[in-house]
């Protein structure tokens, strides 16, 4: 009787699988329709934000002092004498085959450059997220723990601080501090990954000026993440029956409270990702942000272009990879 | 919130003081009193040209205030409209159309479209206020159609739609002031981020040009001085900060002032 009953069950949760493996991929295909939709029109927004330079591409990127068969050649070359959605349509055309162009201003091809900048700014955004979550988990949890007493207060008050502040300013001040006061660190410069432990020294500073404020504002999230879920029914049951406010806390308040912290760190690697365009100026690194710099000082608009391109691109793959995982994580989601 | 709003309040007085008077004369250069620290004539002490850096400060909040403000009311200005436009069709291709722009505007990273606008249409404030207000659209968006949409399924508003008002008319009369809290509360948020934004840009040289002051240039200029006068760095960094702090405290005040419920949630 009991067997048969196990049996049952278990053909019963095989087909209740199979119908959300379906409805998983429904939900993957969708998003997936939604994501190439995006890169379409973020790729068309960035075309025509360059298309609206002052005068045309070619004599933007010249400059004023450039002979007109100059301009000529570079309109040429850029094929800026064909209709504007023809050039379009090459330029998406050459990405889909993973052909970025080229760049005016070193005469390389932009992949290998990109590639070679993402080096740096990955690894850094990576640490940056790492460190970030590190601190503002416990503080987080320490926070919603002693909710309304004089530590969370303390807390809250520091995070207030933490958002209150730019981060070059905060790296400016690490700098004086721990290379200029200390000679721990270095103060910028980024030696290359033939020297490991020097790179990752030099990316000690940049990765904490971008991660307290992130973690400032991850911590807030997990905190009030937390004292939502703990004012939910079945953390009174998991009280009820025995469990400390402690273990409440860690096997069923934090779990559930991941959720709105998951999304708060997907947008954030994003930003950590692109936004170091500040930091990177500060320590000199040779990053994805400090390629976008220079190349619009340079006035490299194809470089511009195509690396803004990627940059999005990436944005919209970890949201994109953040939404899956959510439905991964919560069987609710998937139906939306 | 007290401390928030006086915080605040002290940057804006800063800037309004700054129109009609300032402690010294910053076209005025002494390189003789270079870098000096803090005194009684100084009190911020001086910057690498003998410029008083009380009267710099003074004069980057009116910048980073106006950047800021008029951001917020660009954001402000088309967001809401369209949030209100997009809850009035709920559901509908409008909705959707609406939503998905936030969605896509939310996708760039807004401090490298900021850098590229100022950059494509050359380094000015104007120019920093129009990136920075863009990527403040879709935020009130947003906002504005998360706070409508409950207030559409309530009774006043069925009632005043078999009254015979267009959507047009309740969107105004009836949904607008009841979302009003919200939209104060994420002004303040939004224009503390236009300070953050605009010390950004400013600092990379995309903000307003010299010889106006700014808080982020001067951090800039300071960088390479920071070794031998600390104070340089340290005071508009100060001043970013503490307004930065005041605002996002005042934000959170009037958000727990303007709405009771979450006097008993918290």
């Amino acid at each position: 009787m009991i067997a048969r009953r196990t049996a049952g069950a278990t053909r019963f949760t095989a087909a209740r699988r199979r119908i959300s493996v379906g409805v998983m991929l429904r939900y993957v295909l969708r998003r997936m329709i939604s994501l190439g939709l995006s890169l379409l029109v973020a790729s068309a927004l960035i075309f025509s934000v360059v298309e609206l330079v002052p005068g045309d591409p070619a004599s933007f990127m010249l400059g004023t002092g450039a002979q007109p068969e100059t301009v000529a050649a570079l309109r040429q070359q850029m094929g800026l004498d064909q209709p504007l959605p023809l050039r379009y349509a090459a330029w998406v055309g050459a990405l889909l085959q993973g052909d970025l162009g080229q760049s005016f201003t070193y005469k390389t091809p932009i992949g290998g450059m990109i590639l070679e900048r993402m080096q740096v700014s990955l690894p850094l955004a990576l640490m940056a997220l790492t460190l970030a979550a590190a601190i503002a988990f416990p503080v987080g949890i320490y926070a919603a723990a002693r909710r309304g007493k004089a530590g969370d207060a303390a807390v809250m008050g520091g995070t207030q601080l933490g958002i209150a502040l730019p981060n070059f300013w905060f790296a400016m001040l690490l700098v004086l501090l721990f290379a200029v006061k200390l000679r721990w660190l270095p103060a910028g410069g980024f030696p290359g990954w033939s020297q490991p432990d020097a790179a990752l020294r030099s990316l000690i500073l940049p990765a904490v000026a971008l991660a307290l404020p992130q973690a400032a504002i991850l911590a807030r999230v997990l905190r009030s993440a937390l004292i939502e879920t703990q004012g939910q029914d079945y953390i009174r049951t998991a009280r009820a029956k025995g469990l400390t406010a402690g273990q409440t806390l860690r096997r069923h308040a934090l779990r559930n409270a991941l959720i709105p912290v998951l999304t708060i760190m997907g947008m954030q690697f994003s930003f950590l990702l692109a936004g170091a365009i500040i930091i990177e100026n500060v320590f000199y690194l040779p990053g994805l942000g400090r390629l976008i710099f220079q190349a619009i000082s340079q006035r490299d608009l194809i470089v511009v272009q195509s690396a803004v391109l990627v940059l999005v691109a990436a944005v919209i793959a970890v949201t994109f990879l953040v939404d899956l995982a959510y439905a991964a994580v919560d069987p609710r989601l998937r139906n939306r | 919130m007290i401390l928030g709003a006086a915080l605040a309040g002290l940057a804006l007085i800063a800037a309004v003081l700054s129109f009609a008077w300032t402690p010294h004369d910053i076209t005025q250069l002494a390189i003789a009193d270079r870098l000096q620290p803090p005194s009684a004539a100084h009190p911020f002490g001086t910057d690498h040209f003998g410029r008083d850096i009380l009267s710099m400060v003074m004069l980057g909040a009116r910048v980073s205030i106006a950047v800021a403000l008029v951001a917020v009311g660009i954001g402000a200005g088309v967001g809401v409209p369209l949030g209100l436009l997009a809850a009035a069709h709920r559901g509908g291709w409008l909705d959707d159309l609406v939503m998905r722009g936030n969605d896509l505007i939310f996708a760039f990273p807004s401090l490298v479209i900021a850098i590229l606008i100022t950059a494509v249409f050359g380094p000015s404030a104007l120019n920093a206020i129009i990136a920075i207000g863009i990527f403040n659209i879709p935020v009130f968006a947003r906002v504005t159609r998360g706070g409508a949409l409950p207030i559409w399924t309530l009774d006043y508003i069925r009632a005043a739609e078999v009254s015979g008002k267009g959507t047009a008319l309740i969107s105004l009369q009836h949904i607008l002031p009841n979302i009003a809290n919200l939209l104060i509360v994420q002004g303040t948020i939004q224009f503390s981020l236009g300070i953050l934004a605009e010390a950004a840009l400013s600092y990379v040289g995309l903000g307003a040009q010299p010889p106006t002051p700014s808080w982020g240039r001067m951090l800039a200029e300071a960088q390479t001085m920071v070794t031998l006068a600390p104070h340089v760095a340290i005071i508009p960094g100060l001043c970013i900060v503490l307004t930065v702090l005041g605002l996002n405290l005042l934000g959170d005040g009037l958000r727990d002032a303007l709405d009771p419920r979450l006097k008993v949630a918290r």
